[in-house]
């Protein structure tokens, strides 16, 4: 295990832990930039997907992961960011200004969501955010006038500076773009004193209280964050789909977003992405060993809920860390390699904590 | 007078539906005093044993209060197993893991319930399936009725049970403090699991008596849902407060969807949720208390 020597206080809030991580990432980059000039359009398209919902994801951690707050409505506001997009999009105003739009309507609904359930945490919160989602797609449906209802709402090229990005290649360079963005701000917010502010509430909101971080303001920031970036990756999910349906952003969807966050690791914004690849990755999956699986199996209708629902349960139960603890448990595995010892992975032994009140 | 006839007819069907509400909060409540999990898999439990009736009544041909039963001990059985084989591995970590476990567990159901049954809508006939009671002029269906009737006398059981048999005061006991109920010789972990157990048959009971009304699909669970605003009105640590939490809500449902324009009905039980959790969170019947640290 190499032991990394800290010796200047910028060291320890840098953004890479190592000069060569920059170095690796900047290969990562350069390597996604060049996809689109020899895969297919099929695998470009499908990354932009990927990509899109890495944005959400990164967005759904820094609330869920790390302000500890669980948001059962992101899909909500995946789709206020949508909606706003396209219908600004149809009224003539430039993709330049839609963008920055939507997140700024969907932040604001955050803050709006985000304020009445200050008081509550954990399981209130939960069950509030899930009631808010299901109202707005409902509104979504049942306002004609401006969504479109059930017909759904079709969304105009996006052009930015004479140049038409739609299709899966422009789609995919734009979403690009913006995780890149998301993450740089993510990294940012997580090593400043808001970043702090927020992880020591997930931790303990008493403590964090008593350390004199104003609570209110700082989960409605969290809150309002969150769903800013989310409703960045809705404005361009409204652009993937190209015709925007209010089924899709269904409760199904809210509970995919969190399931990005679980498997893929709380409170680590590789998580994030590590949870958007398994999350797209897995319907196809599905899809190539349905034709083998046998009669009745490989026709169910909700054989892919189901198995989302099967790795959720799983990675809860054997693996709370999810992918991304895997991932360090492995490159901890082979960095100390003969000289491993099994109890290093040990799960401290569990007690009843109880959030009760009296 | 006619006016008079169709608002109560409103208001007792709006209150069997709450009665199913209810019935399903009172499981997530009885779970959340005991163990502080919630189960949002409760309305799939409902389902399942919707299905063993569905299986009981109409396939083997049994008598319907035989399936009734057999239904009820079935699902019962399950949550014993499903607490004592997955939820009490998951014990210490944060609530929301064991929501989002629960969440998983009601995909696994559903789709485990259309693998096994089937994905269409199905029924069976009841004693009560068309039927009509008469007071005077007022006309009531004998399936609301029975649904009311039938969780006054559920409820009338499980009073006794929790305050007069051994069982049920130390189920009591585990939920209030499982420490010094260990030490009292309790066998807490066994005593949670039959709390799963007595949910999971409460459950039943709700599907059972809702089956005349609705029809049994795998979308069942959704119902769940809206017993969620049923507890969070009562307060969630209350068990009277839910049941009377679903009354409410069912009767709002009603009347919403009589007085209100079209679609409101759908949002109604969101609407006094979220109102209900913003205006006074700790519930129509609950106190609030400071977190010890």
């Amino acid at each position: 295990m190499q032991l990394l020597f800290k010796t200047r206080y910028e060291q320890d809030i840098g953004l890479w832990k190592r000069k060569r991580d920059l170095g690796w990432y900047l290969l990562l980059v350069a390597g996604l930039l060049a996809v689109p000039m020899f895969a297919g359009e099929f695998y470009v398209g499908e990354l932009g997907g990927l990509f899109i919902f890495a944005i959400a994801g990164v967005g759904l951690m820094l609330l869920t992961g790390y302000t500890g707050l669980v948001s059962l409505g992101h899909a909500a506001f995946l789709g206020i960011g949508g909606y706003t997009e396209a219908i600004l999009l149809s009224k003539g105003v430039p993709f330049v200004f839609t963008l920055p739009a939507a997140a700024i309507v969907t932040g604001l609904a955050g803050i709006a969501i985000g304020v009445p359930t200050l008081r509550m945490s954990g399981l209130y919160l939960a069950i509030a955010t899930l009631a808010f989602g299901s109202i707005v797609t409902n509104v979504f449906s049942k306002w004609d006038s401006v969504t479109g209802g059930f017909d759904g709402f079709p969304v105009k090229a996006p052009i930015l500076f004479g140049l038409n990005l739609e299709g899966p290649t422009g789609v995919y360079y734009l979403s690009l773009a913006v995780l890149c963005f998301v993450m740089w701000v993510a990294m940012n917010v997580l090593r400043s004193p808001l970043g702090r502010a927020m992880v020591a509430i997930r931790d303990s909101e008493v403590s964090a209280q008593s350390m004199g971080i104003n609570l209110a303001l700082y989960k409605t920031i969290a809150f309002a964050l969150s769903a800013a970036i989310t409703g960045l990756a809705g404005a361009l999910f409204a652009h993937y789909v190209r015709h925007l349906a209010p089924d899709s952003f269904e409760i199904l969807l809210s509970i995919q977003l969190v399931t990005i966050v679980f498997v893929g690791g709380l409170g680590s914004l590789h998580g994030a992405i590590f949870g958007a690849m398994f999350m797209r990755l897995l319907p196809q999956g599905i899809a190539l060993i349905r034709d083998d699986l046998p009669g009745a199996l490989g026709r169910m209708p909700g054989l892919e809920p189901s198995i989302f629902g099967l790795i959720l349960v799983l990675s809860i139960m054997f693996e709370p860390h999810g992918i991304n603890g895997r991932w360090r448990k492995i490159k901890a595995w082979f960095s100390e390699f003969p000289m491993h010892k099994a109890a290093a992975n040990r799960r401290q032994k569990s007690y009843a904590k109880s959030e009760r009140l009296r | 007078m006619d006016d008079v006839a169709r608002l109560v007819q409103l208001v007792v069907n709006g209150a069997a539906s709450g009665c199913i509400y209810g019935l399903i909060a009172f499981g997530f409540v009885l779970i959340y005093k005991a163990t502080e999990m919630v189960n949002f898999a409760q309305g799939e439990i409902m389902m399942l044993g919707a299905f063993a009736a569905y299986t009981c009544v109409h396939s083997f041909g049994l008598n319907y209060w035989v399936g009734f039963a057999i239904a009820v001990a079935a699902t019962a059985v399950f949550g014993f197993l499903l607490d004592a084989v997955v939820l009490r591995r998951v014990i210490g970590q944060p609530q929301f893991a064991v929501v989002m476990l629960t969440l998983g567990l009601a995909f696994i159901f559903r789709a485990g319930a259309g693998l096994a049954w089937t994905y269409d809508s199905v029924g069976f006939e009841t004693p009560f399936t068309n039927r009509n009671i008469k007071f005077g002029s007022l006309v009531l269906g004998a399936d609301n009725v029975s649904i009311i009737v039938g969780t006054v006398i559920l409820c009338l059981v499980l009073y006794l049970f929790f305050s007069r048999t051994r069982l049920g005061i130390a189920m009591q006991a585990a939920s209030q403090n499982q420490l010094a109920a260990y030490y009292m010789g309790i066998p807490v972990r066994r005593v949670f699991s039959l709390i799963w157990a007595i949910s999971a048959g409460v459950s039943a009971v709700a599907a059972v008596l809702v089956s005349p009304v609705s029809l049994i699909d795998v979308n069942m669970g959704i119902l769940g849902f809206k017993a969620f605003a049923a507890a969070v009105l009562g307060g969630f640590g209350s068990i009277p407060g839910a049941l009377i939490g679903g009354v409410i809500v069912g009767i709002v449902e009603q009347l919403s969807g009589y007085f209100l324009p079209a679609g409101s009905q759908d949002v109604a039980s969101n609407v006094v949720l979220l109102s209900v959790l913003i205006l006074r969170p700790q519930g129509l019947f609950g106190a609030t208390i400071r977190k010890r640290v």
